[in-house]
């Protein structure tokens, strides 16, 4: 019995927690670095979240859901009013923006990825569309002001033109992602059916890619919906419906938080939060939407 | 008989083709018009100010003087700022995503990323206003702006650090750990110096749109005139802010200096736009091993 006790003393192993404790000591504080890197985001977005909610739901649940439809006062320390102009101008501006920028990125995307590959125009392309993805929003809302409202005026189509510019190089890039993911063997089963290259990527190569398209250019309009700096140069400043697309000065939601925000008065703050909590459930909606047709294809595959 | 592929279906392929070439030309196009455009109308303050448009400090549209050194100096400011608390906190969030995480808590991590970057920047702002800058007595000022655009870049450098990381040979990472390396030493060893080309990248590019950010820098920064100062804790302004907050009531010659402090903010973020992409496509081509 001391017979075997002894030998498994001499069999284990070495102890080496002592020399090692310092060395872990160290991996272990980095590791807890890591964890508070983590509540340092999540605590930002969760006070922005929750001041938005609560600030922005005792506005919207005052007037519910007149909130969403009424008009916007033209006084601004006048309580009560509410946002519907706004609204109404987001989805037009918008919307408009979509119906520019995605089919000329899903065109540009179809280029680069089943026509140019590897030639040097596209690798150009592929290359200043992801320079022309950091330019800042608001050069872009000059750049229309400038081609375009100097000589138009106010619209909300400018607004439109300004997002859609915004909004290309985010289709063609996550549009030429999709495209990688379509199998090969798709293609050269409709080339031996006779079919053309034009004929092929309309019938075979889109529709597979399609679910990938639509969630990426649904994020991409998400983004857009938020964005402030070029409408206002380009969509002016109105406080009354405008449902002429062409025509006459309109507004947005993100340029109604933007105008309220710095207000000294409680009724302009208030609705400011108003618009904020109305924009953040659009964007919201739309990220959900793409967030399902994402699951899908996970689904499919 | 020989079979015929060129019918009339031949030019229906070939006009496809070429409007589909026609709209990735598109991309060129608009980056040569905005350079072209905004540089022309900017031409009357530059003829009017000089190298002085650069170089002086005082901003008075009312005296038909514009020095925009004050500005150029808050947006280096205060980006600076942002990358000085957004570059420690995304490569954390990015090695605990990659080392640290296992799946089921990584999913989560993901869906956070996506909702702060789906956060609109005018949201930001008007929280950084109306909460933030109550708080600690931060006020409008160049500390607030840096913070309130540091959550903001936060999420690109964060994911653009992941795709780099995440391109570290597994079998580095392994022989590290066989060799008795910890956690901590194996990131140092395998992954830093692999990743470190890329990770440039993904801060410069964090620093691009940092400098380009305009709505919430221009409601939290304070809107202070002729500030050229290192005290983070004063009121200042921005080239993209200035822009935003006085282009409502500016007449010709002061809408085009704005337009002349867009010219200069173009250009910067241009290039450094430039700069990030060619090495974060270098590091991680060199990564894939091409």
């Amino acid at each position: 019995m001391q017979l075997a006790q002894q030998e498994q003393a001499a069999v284990a192993p070495p102890d080496l927690s002592a020399k090692q404790s310092w060395r872990s000591v160290k991996s272990l504080i980095m590791t807890g670095l890591m964890v508070a890197s983590v509540a340092a985001v999540a605590l930002p977005l969760v006070a922005v979240v929750s001041a938005v909610l609560r600030r922005g739901l005792a506005v919207v649940a005052h007037d519910f859901p007149g909130f969403f439809v009424n008009e916007i006062p033209n006084i601004a320390r006048r309580p009560g009013g509410g946002m519907g102009p706004a609204v109404l101008g987001t989805l037009m501006v918008t919307g408009a923006a979509t119906l520019i920028a995605v089919p000329l990125g899903v065109l540009g995307a179809v280029y680069l990825h089943e026509y140019g590959v590897k030639n040097h125009f596209s690798r150009l392309v592929r290359f200043m569309s992801t320079v022309m993805s950091g330019v800042p929003s608001i050069v872009m809302g000059l750049f229309i002001y400038i081609v375009w409202t100097l000589h138009f005026g106010y619209s909300a189509f400018g607004g439109s033109l300004a997002l859609a510019c915004l909004m290309l190089p985010v289709v063609i890039g996550s549009t030429e992602q999709m495209l990688k993911l379509v199998p090969h063997h798709l293609r050269e089963a409709s080339y031996a059916l006779g079919s053309s290259k034009s004929r092929t990527i309309l019938t075979v190569v889109l529709p597979a890619a399609l679910p990938g398209i639509v969630s990426g250019s649904l994020l991409a309009v998400a983004r857009a919906a938020g964005e402030t700096a070029p409408l206002l140069f380009a969509v002016g400043a109105a406080n009354e419906y405008n449902p002429h697309l062409f025509e006459e000065a309109n507004t947005a939601l993100s340029v109604q938080i933007f105008g309220n925000a710095t207000s000294s008065f409680v009724a302009a703050q208030d609705r400011a939060w108003g618009a904020a909590l109305t924009l953040v459930l659009v964007t919201f909606l739309v990220t959900l939407a793409a967030r399902v047709f994402t699951a899908r294809i996970a689904r499919k595959r | 008989m020989e079979l015929d592929l060129r019918g009339s279906k031949a030019y229906a392929d070939r006009a496809f083709r070429w409007s589909a070439a026609a709209a990735a030309g598109l991309v060129l196009v608009v980056l040569g018009l905005i350079a072209i455009t905004i540089t022309g109308r900017s031409t009357p303050v530059f003829r009017q100010m000089g190298v002085q448009f650069f170089t002086t400090t005082r901003w008075s549209p009312a005296d038909a003087l514009f020095g925009a050194l004050p500005f150029v100096w808050g947006t280096a400011f205060t980006a600076l700022i942002a990358l000085a608390i957004a570059v420690p906190i995304s490569l954390g969030m990015a090695l605990f995503m990659t080392q640290v995480a296992p799946p089921r808590v990584k999913r989560p991590m993901v869906y956070l990323m996506d909702l702060l970057a789906g956060v609109p920047s005018v949201v930001f702002g008007l929280w950084g206003v109306l909460v933030l800058s109550q708080l600690f007595g931060l006020g409008r000022s160049f500390m607030t702006a840096g913070i309130i655009l540091a959550i903001m870049i936060i999420p690109i450098i964060t994911s653009l650090s992941r795709e780099v990381i995440e391109t570290t040979p597994p079998g580095d990472k392994e022989g590290a750990l066989a060799l008795g390396c910890t956690r901590w030493e194996m990131i140092r060893a395998a992954v830093i110096p692999h990743s470190a080309g890329g990770l440039v990248g993904a801060i410069m590019l964090g620093l691009g749109r940092a400098m380009g950010e305009t709505i919430a820098a221009a409601l939290v920064i304070g809107s202070a005139l002729g500030q050229i100062t290192i005290h983070p804790f004063a009121p200042g302004n921005s080239m993209p802010a200035v822009i935003a907050n006085e282009w409502g009531e500016a007449d010709a010659l002061h809408k085009s200096a704005l337009i002349a402090l867009a010219v200069t903010l173009f250009i910067i973020t241009i290039v450094v736009n430039l700069f990030a992409t060619t090495i974060v496509q270098r590091s991680m081509k060199k990564a894939q091993g091409l």
